[in-house]
């Protein structure tokens, strides 16, 4: 057992998965965020291929402290690709609110911009017809890794459950730019930032315990015997653990006989 | 007696009843116009199969005037087909018909029903009590329900019964993604199947839906596996299909004679150690 996947195999599944839960909502198209990263570019390549380059309406939303070298790769991928492709700048809208906090720190304005950019794309959405594709990888998602409303909105995340490691290998499967998979993974939030300088730790090494830890189910002993550092599973386990309220609803008090997710349950394919 | 049948891939709509219920008889209609003898729908196929609280919903008498259609039509065709019935004391079963000369031949209500990982149906359904082989014009069949394939017990006790084709109603959601060419629930279930088709000198015909619902994909690849557990026909990965086997009277009787497996089983020596493993387990 390993990470590797059948690259052709995973592209058909997240193909049909895009193609079929798009059109069974009534529409046909999908609107998305290009932040000139990996992950964002793959589901670019696999909404095209599901619904046609002309139902893809991708917008670069960057803010002034942006890499100009994003916004480029963001517009590579949509120009290899013919999707549709606007740059729609969040800086006055985020300055303007900044401007009457504006001790906020770094975490706050990051946020702040990823619920600009989600606002954008859901406007867009309404607009167009369109579904919102989310983009967060499965790496990112256990790790709490993202904005809850902000960048983790979505209608549906096509690569949500696969992890930055498979994020790479299906991109270079379905040819996404090479400059874009070759670089360094970055949240882009203020210059030079890259995700495993944040972190602390690679993409690879944490993709590798996650694998074992959660697909596999390794209890902490086998973890340990299978060499990761007792300190690295602890601090991923606690990871996993703070930032699991991201990964569920809202809680609801409840009262009643049938509470919403609790005793009312229903697929969100209900009808579909 | 040989006999032609259609494994109809499908993708059924969640919850639609009437849609779905269009949508099979299409595919009846299909078959008795191609001459068909017998035409088989997954598990669940009038309803879809993540149904969650729309169990109750969706649920049907097996005499309700919504079967009369398929019914009607099992004059031309015999009919295997999956839905939820709802009895009369009000237990929801996850359960399969075999429709034959306008007539309900035989009823199967699903008996393990899986409640781990993905799957939460004894939450929502009853289950099933017995397993019993059944007399058709195409020789004696069992019918099962996609988890029921998994309990060795299950196929044992149909071949035990007399079943010479086994006919499984399958909704198999498709995980486990590897390095590996196909899903490893496709390469479980394959195994499965030829191997249980090896076991018990009987063929199988396993039907098993498409689609997606709430990004589970459903994998498909309906099978008819011939009594030697060898692949006779296979439907598309993922895709839907409408896959057409020949059930050959001749390679039951040719692998029977090979591998008489079947007439050797010794049903006392079973019984006596089941009931002996029984009574231990009483004193417990």
């Amino acid at each position: 057992m390993s990470l590797k996947v059948n690259a052709k195999l995973l592209r058909q599944i997240l193909v049909g998965f895009v193609r079929e839960e798009v059109c069974k909502v009534g529409v046909r198209k999908a609107v998305l965020g290009l932040s000139g990263g990996i992950d964002s570019a793959l589901v670019a390549f696999l909404a095209a291929e599901a619904l046609g380059p002309e139902n893809v309406h991708a917008f670069v939303m960057p803010y002034r402290t942006s890499n100009p070298e994003s916004e480029a790769h963001a517009l590579l991928a949509a120009e290899q690709l013919g999707i549709h492709c606007q740059v729609v700048e969040i800086t006055p809208m985020v300055d303007a609110y900044f401007s009457r906090y504006p001790d906020a720190d770094n975490m706050r304005r990051g946020n702040k911009m990823a619920r600009e950019r989600m606002t954008i794309l859901y406007d867009h959405s309404a607009a167009l017809s369109a579904l919102v594709l989310g983009t967060s990888n499965k790496t990112e998602l256990l790790l709490g890794y993202g904005t809850l409303f902000g960048d983790m909105a979505s209608a549906l995340n096509p690569i949500g459950d696969i992890y930055k490691t498979q994020v790479w290998q299906l991109s270079e499967e379905m040819g996404v730019p090479r400059v874009i998979i070759d670089k360094k993974p970055s949240a882009d939030l203020w210059a030079g930032q890259t995700d495993e300088q944040e972190l602390g730790f690679t993409y690879r090494q944490v993709d590798e315990l996650l694998y074992c830890m959660v697909d596999l189910r390794m209890c902490r002993e086998e973890l340990v015997s299978k060499g990761f550092d007792p300190a690295f599973i602890d601090m991923i386990y606690n990871k996993i653990q703070n930032s699991h309220f991201k990964r569920r609803l809202p809680v609801i008090a409840k009262v009643s006989t049938r509470t919403i997710d609790r005793d009312f349950r229903y697929s969100r394919d209900w009808g579909k | 007696m040989d006999f032609t049948v259609a494994l109809a891939q499908i993708k059924p709509k969640l919850g639609c009843l009437a849609d779905n219920g269009e949508m099979i008889c299409a595919a009846v209609e299909r078959g008795i116009s191609e001459g068909i003898d017998l035409i088989v729908f997954p598990e669940l196929a009038l309803t879809g199969y993540f149904l969650r609280d729309l169990v109750p919903e969706v649920a049907l008498r097996a005499d309700s005037p919504q079967l009369a259609r398929l019914l009607d039509l099992s004059r031309h065709i015999d009919i295997a087909v999956g839905f939820v019935e709802a009895s009369p004391d009000y237990r929801f079963f996850n359960s399969a018909l075999y429709l034959s000369m306008g007539e309900i031949r035989h009823l199967h209500r699903k008996v393990y029903l899986p409640t781990y990982g993905l799957f939460d149906e004894q939450r929502y359904f009853a289950r099933g009590e017995s397993i019993r082989a059944f007399d058709t014009r195409f020789g004696r069949m069992g019918l099962l329900i996609c988890e029921d394939m998994w309990h060795l017990s299950v196929p044992y006790i149909l071949a035990m019964d007399g079943t010479t084709t086994l006919i499984c109603l399958s909704s198999s959601p498709g995980r486990g993604i590897s390095e590996d060419e196909s899903l490893g629930s496709t390469v479980a279930w394959q195994k499965l199947t030829s191997t249980t088709a090896m076991f018990l000198n009987c063929r199988i015909l396993y039907c098993n839906r498409v689609g997606y619902e709430d990004g589970v994909n459903f994998w498909g690849g309906s099978e008819v596996v011939a009594p030697s557990g060898s692949v006779v026909a296979r439907g598309n990965i993922l895709l839907e299909d409408y896959v057409v086997g020949l059930v050959e009277e001749g390679a039951l009787r040719r692998e029977r004679i090979f591998s008489p497996m079947m007439r050797d089983e010794s049903l006392s020596i079973t019984m006596k150690e089941l009931r002996r493993i029984e009574t231990e387990r009483n004193r417990l």
